[in-house]
């Protein structure tokens, strides 16, 4: 770390000059640059990038920890199964009921909280320590906690309300349940970011448009929503990729029943239950092209960009 | 701060406000309730327990189950915290401070890693772990928690260390300071936030993790706590597990929420690094 006194004048000759010829010291820094990148990229590569190609490899063998002794490769045969079976497009209809349903649910309630914070005059700090809790509790733990009140032998929801039936014994009640547990733990992340956003926004704009005459809700769509837009698209994307893969609060409430199944618990149960890797790990490549084709369509079509800093 | 604030407007942001409030802290203070209710009470259908117990949390530590769980969590959580600041410290001190192709290279890299579905990746580790032998073991969950830590910490540090004003290194030691001193008084305190910032998020990360521990781990060797509580079956089989299920979910919650709480500003600030400063 004391090579960084000899670092700033190694970094002037370097993008000073830019000959194809590199200088001793240019060298020597860029040396150090990898050296210093090698442990973590290497890690990344190796327990990241590894298992994802040998998991594509799997996807293409017929490959049952029951019987390992019939392993052979068979080309693209696993991903005709997952895809002509009603089971995996019900499990993408599921996911998808989920991640829309969350998502909007935690825009709407997170820009609610963020304008709240952001209005506040007194009490900011309690109120941006609680709007932190759901984050620090773990997910099982806030899966459990919803699942508890819903259970009429323990909770007070179903009395409550007086409800006919518990909620987590049909499917839209349990996708109710998921969804609230989901909307509550993550909302939090979302209104930071927003309220980062929000911060951003001069005041003197509003000022101006309100001598305008422009409405409160005028204010929000033609001043706040385009000003906040990167951050609520950076927002957006994290919690759609992340959302698409749910799996802890599924797993707690219904492990899959009531055909709340989602894909990351097919994966799983290919995977583990049934130790199918070949079919579990085709399940898990095509989560994995989900998820790129999320990611490049918000990307692409709506702006969003995590990577321009 | 804005010119529109008339009593009425104050009085409704004042109701959000606590509807807020109600909002997030139902669930906890609901899980504590739960777990502080008697057997013959945790039907009753309150809220509130309407007699109290700690007899849940002696029945969740009674067997070695939850127990051991709990020390592989710290253990592993904190070990995986360590070792990714320390990777990701100098990697991200060579991408702020040092000039060299790749940079970008590596943080479009780690982005993408960062966004890698777990479930993906979860069924080669199972088999690669299997043929080496870590499957349940400590360093076969330390590493996928690294391989996802490493990424955020990378993009936090990096952009915490670029705030910092490295010219007075230079200074320190104009002033007579060693290298190694100007390093460890003036630009350690000042790299120390982001550290520590990254540091708990990370921690938060593995602490958090259900997946990974629920494939690849199958006893106390190393079964963390959030799959000891999904599989709790009750310290017999008569009685319901419920309380205790709830009593540990208080301790597997409680230590993080205070971590949280005293460290506020700061898992804001890195929560919120790099996706908004645009």
């Amino acid at each position: 770390m004391a090579s960084a006194t000899t670092v700033r004048p190694g970094a002037g000759t370097a993008s000073a000059g830019k000959k194809p010829v590199l200088t001793d010291r240019a060298r020597a820094e860029r040396n150090l640059a990898w050296k210093l990148c090698a442990p973590a990229v290497i890690l990344m590569l190796l327990v990241a990038g590894f298992p994802i190609v040998y998991a594509f490899w799997l996807s293409l063998q017929k490959a049952d920890l029951r019987f390992p002794d019939a392993n052979e490769f068979v080309g693209l045969q696993n991903y005709v199964s997952v895809l002509t079976s009603s089971t995996w497009w019900q499990d993408v209809g599921n996911t998808l009921i989920i991640t829309v349903c969350s998502v909007t649910l935690e825009l709407i309630i997170g820009m609610l909280i963020a304008q709240a914070m952001y209005r506040a005059i007194f009490a900011r700090t309690p109120i941006r320590a609680s709007v932190l809790v759901p984050y620090g509790a773990v997910t099982v733990v806030a899966a459990f906690a919803w699942r508890l009140a819903f259970d009429p032998a323990t909770g007070f929801v179903v009395q409550w309300f007086g409800l006919d039936t518990p909620p987590l014994t049909t499917r839209a009640g349990s996708f109710f349940v998921i969804i609230m547990a989901e909307v509550w733990k993550t909302t939090p992340f979302i209104a930071l970011l927003l309220l980062g956003g929000l911060a951003l926004v001069p005041d003197d704009l509003y000022k101006a448009a309100k001598m305008d005459g422009a409405s409160g809700w005028q204010r929000f769509t033609k001043i706040t929503l385009p000003l906040i837009r990167p951050a609520l698209m950076v927002a957006v994307l994290f919690r759609t990729l992340d959302a698409f893969r749910v799996y802890d609060s599924v797993f707690i409430m219904t492990r899959g029943a009531n055909n709340t199944e989602t894909v990351s618990i097919l994966g799983y149960q290919q995977l583990i239950n049934r130790l199918n890797l070949g079919l579990g790990s085709a399940v898990s490549i095509l989560i994995f092209f989900c998820v790129i084709l999320i990611a490049l369509a918000f990307t692409r079509f709506l702006g969003a960009s995590p990577a321009k800093r | 701060m804005n010119e529109d604030n008339t009593p009425r407007r104050k009085v409704l942001w004042t109701m959000a406000i606590i509807v807020v409030l109600v909002y997030a802290l139902i669930p906890v203070i609901w899980i504590i309730s739960l777990s502080l209710k008697t057997p013959e009470t945790i039907g009753d259908g309150r809220f509130l327990p309407s007699d109290w117990t700690l007899h849940n949390y002696s029945d969740v530590f009674s067997t070695g189950f939850f127990t051991s769980a709990l020390r592989n969590s710290i253990g592993i959580a904190l070990i995986a915290t360590l070792i990714s600041l320390a990777f990701a410290s100098m990697a991200a001190y060579a991408i702020t401070r040092l000039e060299f192709r790749g940079k970008t290279a590596i943080l479009a890299g780690s982005l993408a890693i960062s966004m890698f579905p777990a479930i993906s990746i979860v069924g080669g580790l199972f088999d690669l772990w299997r043929q080496i032998g870590l499957y349940d073991t400590w360093l076969g969950l330390i590493l996928p928690y690294l391989s996802f830590s490493l990424p955020i910490s990378i993009y936090i540090l990096s952009a915490f260390f670029r705030e910092i004003p490295w010219d007075l290194e230079k200074a320190a030691q104009m002033d007579g300071a060693s290298p190694m001193q100007a390093f460890r008084r003036v630009i350690l305190p000042l790299a120390m936030p982001g550290v520590f910032t990254a540091g708990i998020l990370t921690f938060i990360g593995a602490w958090n993790d259900f997946l990974f521990a629920n494939v690849l781990t199958s006893t106390d060797a190393s079964r963390t706590a959030p799959v000891a509580l999904a599989f709790f079956r009750g310290a017999s089989q008569f009685t319901d597990p419920s309380g205790a299920i709830a009593a540990g979910a208080v301790v597997v919650t409680v230590p993080i929420l205070i971590m949280v709480l005293i460290f506020q500003r700061r898992i804001v600030s890195g929560l919120t690094a790099g996706a908004v400063k645009g």
